[in-house]
């Protein structure tokens, strides 16, 4: 009877289905105006003139922001230094351009149309200078990495490579992505007179993250910033693209000041390239030293990303190296680039995706050097603890992934010989790889009412991005309750729940559901509190800490499951029409005893806290292992993904259908990433050429064959009491490199830059 | 988007009459190509005439054993034709390989003829083309030429012709039908589309004020064993990398008829005329298939980005005609 672990189809499948869900664009609002960006065409330079004129002139226009009047903002305070803002540069300040697609002016009308017509009539001049693009400038180091230092360093991996008997060393190369959510982001901002702010926001972010970056950028002391509302209830997807606070969320609050107005900014897809961030390109030196045996002596990978004057993301490719093998000497490196393009940012997978390209390729052709199979040259490098902090594993279960993954896959007909394999004139061929991923628990606090219906609602201010944190939050609730999951509503995405991490980094189940269990946990002890006291109850005399949950909103005497009470009774005999409590879970006690969950926590302070190791005893990842089987037209150089086994380890599964749903969305992803995304730019001009959906190539239905997706489900009690690990990026990590493998061995060709093309096999 | 007036045609004579006195105005069919370009600014037209209602919606058997498509066929019921799917499989072939099915249901058979090219550039009204701009240059020219062309280009554009239907009505010997205030004229498919020389700009040999009203297939018996081969970047929902539509007649080991033409290389469709030559009467082996796609392709040039697509268009010409003898046509 208990509800976690059980396939409980979406709460919000049906009014998603038919298009019910209310999406932040689908909001009406009385008196709304609409604004639209007129972007920079070109990559760098300055805006020699800008005429407004003929915009403000024409019918609907109310406002015309661009540099010469737009109201001084406040540089933002980088995420990576406690704040909210990948582009720490705002908009509309000065004359410079630093990249195609930087915000020139922001136009506010009657209608969305009127807006539209009026920015083409905004005629600016430049004066062009000519951009740094693409990574062939000089490499510098960035001042952190993910929080750490750029470099990295365990033992001596250069000594160990000069020493080693097989080396490899080879180049990989990932371009440009972008995150590419189905929902354009949508801001509408609204002050009430009392000066408060709603801001309705596509938010991946989190909705208390934006609230303190809205406060920062509008000048609110922070002590204020209660008088911001940031609501986001549903989100189209977002993929790190809808994380931060970027000039567009910011520009609607500022327009909306001025006129009185609220205003509503809906992005066009091409703005979404250049208005929340993207994956950097990468370039990505790998060297790998063994002994004949394949046992890794020394491991140096080297990882050069964009370097933008607006801000600061190096793609954390080198990470996952740290960790995945015993190798004791490793050195891995971040280096940036200077180009006139916006700030990168976090995107499906951050580091991991591209970084595991790179070494699990490169593993994939120490085993051809070795004529090992690539499996077990894995096993043989199997970390039985975590090499780079020197301490046990929380759980990895990454044995029985390759194991499990291995079987159902049938790696053992794999001829190891390249192009040995065949289905017609098809080429076949298999490849694998490990999937690792660093989900994090953030700070995260949630309440929990029960209702004299019996029925409970709990609040949280996360937000669900599309992953079903909805409907497995109302799971875990449920059986903390002892109710139905259909007696419990998961409110989320507002800043009037308690206070919660953007849900980033897979980071929702694991961080959510221990918060959310503690609060329901401590409602129904409360309630057992009051029976007890209570002459009429069942339960009086009992002690309120051994009274048990018996299903259907009952609590029983733990000697005696006959004599039970009701949640209903109680609180009707009591006279209450609801009990609640709050708790938190992955806050430090300080924290605790101050945070009321609605207070304006400052972001850095609670991210130093959330990712220092939990407990600092024990390291945390989520593994997998990735099989996958393509075909290649020999004529024409075509791929196809024809088979994929993934196997993971995320602790317990709370969802078999939502973690499954984000399993296949993951590999998905990998597919793309492996054989058709990325965004181009013009060498010359540093402009992106095809900044939509017919350029950017994701896959389609025709793409993604049937995929087989196991987990082994063994809860992590080392984690949190609900045993949950994190599921929504690992499934992405070496899918590409899996498929870049397995081409390889259906070919004999190795393709070393992504993506995977008939332009790469022919040449 | 810019303001625009709107009308409607119930007949070809008021469509005609129509254009023939609003010189800025355009045609409307499904509308899945014009309305993107006004929407991205690349057309303004001042008036925009919808001919959806036009009875032009018929797909019909002519005496001679050909078939007329009037230019309001839904793409997609085209594709489904009995007649089609019979006598001319590549066609149909070609058309389901196109956009998605959404698209399909909207486009119209005289719309697609008249799509226009999908370099980014083009649609980037930020960007130097020469194509919407004469003089202007061509950004795609030292680019982002991957997807552009190989054959017929000249230094003032390198696009290509997106369609894939227009690729098997060029294999199929296609007539354009087309009427104006002065008349009706017919062109061949293969002379419908100009390649850029200096002039980019000026992309067919229809007149501002001609309508399209039928495309015409002659009877082809050759046609009723063909294929149509579309190599793209992922398996659905892509423009062409290359295609190629190919009808093949072989006995005794001889070619005796073959029709062949080729997508996704030049401002038009490509009818590879050079290649049938070679290959009539030769023996039907691969070494024939090859030496042909040799031939046609000894003028491409490729670009930056795009030289691959000179080995990939030779190698997809060789893998349509094995399959066309070893597997015979399309069912
Ligand atoms: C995302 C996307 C993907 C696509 N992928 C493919 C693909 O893979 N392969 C492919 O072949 N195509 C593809 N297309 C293009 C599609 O096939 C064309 O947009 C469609 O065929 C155009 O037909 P329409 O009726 O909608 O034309 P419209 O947009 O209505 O018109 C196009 C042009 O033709 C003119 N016109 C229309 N009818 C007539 C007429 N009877 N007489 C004179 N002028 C006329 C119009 O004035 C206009 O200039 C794709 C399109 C999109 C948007
Ligand atoms: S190739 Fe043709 S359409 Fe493309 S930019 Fe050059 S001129 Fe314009």
């Amino acid at each position: 009877m208990t509800s976690v672990g059980t396939p409980v189809p979406r709460v919000d499948g049906l009014l998603k289905a038919t298009g019910t869900a209310r999406y932040t664009a689908d909001i009406p609002f009385e008196d709304l105006t609409h604004a639209v960006l007129l972007q920079a065409t070109i990559a760098r330079g300055r805006i020699a003139s800008i005429d407004a004129s003929a915009a403000e002139a024409a019918p609907g226009v109310l406002l015309v922001l661009t540099h010469l009047n737009a109201p001084r903002l406040p540089r933002m305070r980088a995420f990576a230094k406690g704040g909210s803002a990948q582009q720490t540069v705002p908009a509309l300040q000065d004359d410079r351009v630093r990249f195609a697609g930087e915000t020139v002016a922001f136009v506010v009308a009657e209608s969305q149309e009127q807006a539209r017509y009026a920015a083409m009539l905004i005629s600016v001049e430049y004066d062009e200078e000519p951009p740094a693009v693409g990574l062939h400038g000089d490499a510098y180091p960035p001042a952190k990495v993910n929080g750490q230092p750029p470099d990295y360093r365990r033992g001596d991996a250069e000594r160990a490579l000069a020493d080693a008997a097989v080396t490899v060393e080879r180049t990989y190369r990932t371009p440009v992505h972008h995150h590419n959510p189905i929902e354009p982001p949508v801001t509408i901002a609204s002050w009430d007179d009392d000066g408060g702010l709603t801001v309705h926001e596509a938010a991946q972010g989190g909705v208390h993250m934006m609230r303190l970056g809205f406060a920062e950028a509008l000048g609110i002391p922070r002590r204020k910033a209660g008088s911001i509302r940031v609501v986001s209830k549903f989100l189209g997807g977002g993929f790190g693209g809808k994380g931060f606070m970027w000039p567009r969320n910011i520009l609607p609050a500022v327009a909306a000041r001025l006129l009185g107005r609220p205003v509503k900014l809906e992005l066009t897809r091409a703005q979404m390239y250049t208005s929340g961030g993207y994956r950097s390109e990468t370039v990505q030196r790998l060297r790998l030293g063994a002994d004949r045996d394949g046992r890794l002596g020394s491991i140096v990978h080297e990882s050069t990303s964009t370097g933008s004057d607006m801000g600061e993301f190096p793609e954390p490719c080198a990470q996952i190296t740290q960790m995945l093998y015993a190798c004791p000497n490793v050195t891995g490196t971040h280096r940036l680039v200077r180009q006139n393009v916006g700030v990168p940012t976090f995107t499906r997978a951050p580091g991991e995706g591209p970084g595991s390209f790179a070494l699990e390729s490169a593993l994939d052709e120490l085993a051809g050097e070795l004529s090992l199979d690539p499996l077990e040259l894995r096993l043989r490098n199997y970390a039985e603890t975590d090499p780079e902090h020197d301490r046990p594993w929380s759980s990895k279960g990454l044995r029985e992934c390759y194991s499990e993954g291995a079987e159902r896959f049938g790696w053992s007909a794999r001829n190891p010989e390249p192009g040995s394999m065949r289905d017609g004139r098809w080429l076949v061929g298999y490849g694998m790889a490990t999937a690792a991923y660093s989900s994090h628990t953030w700070p995260t606090f949630a309440r929990v009412r029960i209702r004299a219906d019996g029925t409970a609602v709990v609040r949280c201010a996360t937000t669900d991005i599309g992953t079903g944190t909805y409907t497995v939050m109302a799971q875990v609730a449920a059986d903390a309750l002892g109710v139905r999951p259909g007696d419990v509503t998961f409110e989320a995405g507002d800043t009037r729940y308690p206070f919660a991490f953007p849900p980033v980094s897979s980071s929702g189940a694991r961080s959510i559901g221990p918060a959310v269990r503690a609060a329901a946990l401590a409602v129904r002890t409360r309630v057992a509190r009051l029976a007890v006291k209570d002459r009429e109850s069942p339960l009086f005399g009992a002690d309120a800490a051994t009274v048990r949950a018996i299903g259907g909103g009952r609590l029983a005497r733990a000697d005696d499951p006959e004599r039970y009470d009701t949640f209903v009774d109680v609180l009707e005999r009591a006279g209450l029409g609801h009990v609640e409590e709050r708790k938190g879970y992955g806050v430090m006690p300080f924290l605790h005893s101050t945070a009321s969950g609605i207070a304006p926590w400052p972001v850095g302070p609670l991210l130093r806290v959330a990712t220092r190791p939990f407990a600092g005893r024990y390291s945390t990842y989520d593994f997998g292992a990735q099989f996958v089987e393509v075909r290649v037209d020999p004529d024409l150089g075509v791929v196809r993904v024809s088979r994929v086994v993934g196997v993971y380890d995320i602790g317990r599964v709370l969802n078999p259908r939502t973690a499954r749903n984000q399993a296949v969305g993951g590999i998905t992803w990998g597919i793309g990433m492996a054989l058709m995304e990325r965004t181009t730019t013009h060498p010359r001009l540093g402009k992106y050429t095809s900044p939509n959906l017919s350029g950017y190539l994701l896959p389609t239905n025709a793409d993604v064959p049937d995929i087989d997706v196991h987990f082994l489900d063994r809860p992590d009690p080392l984690v949190n009491p609900l045993g949950v690990k994190g599921v929504g990026e690992l499934p992405v990590v070496g899918v590409a490199a899996a498929i870049a493998n397995a081409v390889h061995h259906a070919t004999g060709k190795r393709v070393r830059s992504l993506p995977i093309g008939p332009a790469e096999l022919l040449g | 988007m810019r303001t625009f007036a709107y009308l409607s045609a119930d007949d070809v004579a008021t469509a005609v009459q129509a254009i023939s006195t609003e010189p800025g105005a355009k045609f409307l069919g499904g509308g899945t190509n014009l309305v993107d370009l006004m929407r991205e600014g690349v057309e303004h037209p001042d008036t925009v005439i919808d001919i959806t209602r036009l009875p032009l919606t018929g797909v019909e058997e002519l005496p001679d054993g050909g078939v007329r498509i009037g230019a309001l066929v839904r793409n997609s019921d085209l594709a489904g034709d009995r007649l089609i799917r019979g006598r001319y499989p590549m066609l149909s072939q070609a058309l389901l390989t196109g956009a998605s099915a959404q698209l399909r249901n909207m486009a119209t058979v005289g719309g697609n003829v008249l799509q226009r090219t999908r370099c980014a550039y083009f649609y980037d009204g930020t960007a130097a083309c020469n194509k919407r701009e004469p003089g202007a240059g061509c950004d795609a020219i030292g680019g982002f030429n991957r997807n552009h062309a190989i054959l017929g280009t000249s230094e003032d554009c390198i696009a290509t012709h997106p369609s894939d239907m227009c690729v098997a009505l060029a294999a199929l010997d296609a007539v354009v039908e087309v009427e104006s205030v002065r008349g009706k004229r017919r062109i061949p498919l293969v002379d419908f589309h100009l390649l850029p020389g200096g002039t980019p700009q000026v992309e067919t040999a229809l007149e501002a004020d001609e309508l399209i009203t039928a495309v015409e297939l002659p009877p082809s018996p050759l046609a009723a064993t063909s294929r149509y081969r579309k190599v793209r970047d992922r398996a659905s929902y892509a423009f062409a990398l290359v295609s190629v539509a190919a009808a093949l007649e072989v006995a005794d080991g001889t070619v005796t008829g073959v029709r062949l033409a080729l997508g996704g290389v030049a401002a038009k469709p490509w009818r590879a005329y050079e290649a049938e030559r070679v290959l009539l009467g030769a023996p039907a082996t691969e070494e024939s298939f090859r030496l042909a796609a040799e031939a046609e392709l000894a003028p491409a040039v490729g670009r930056s980005q795009n030289e691959f697509k000179i080995e990939l268009a030779k190698r997809a010409v060789v893998a349509t005609l094995r399959q066309l003898l070893t597997e015979g046509g399309a069912a």
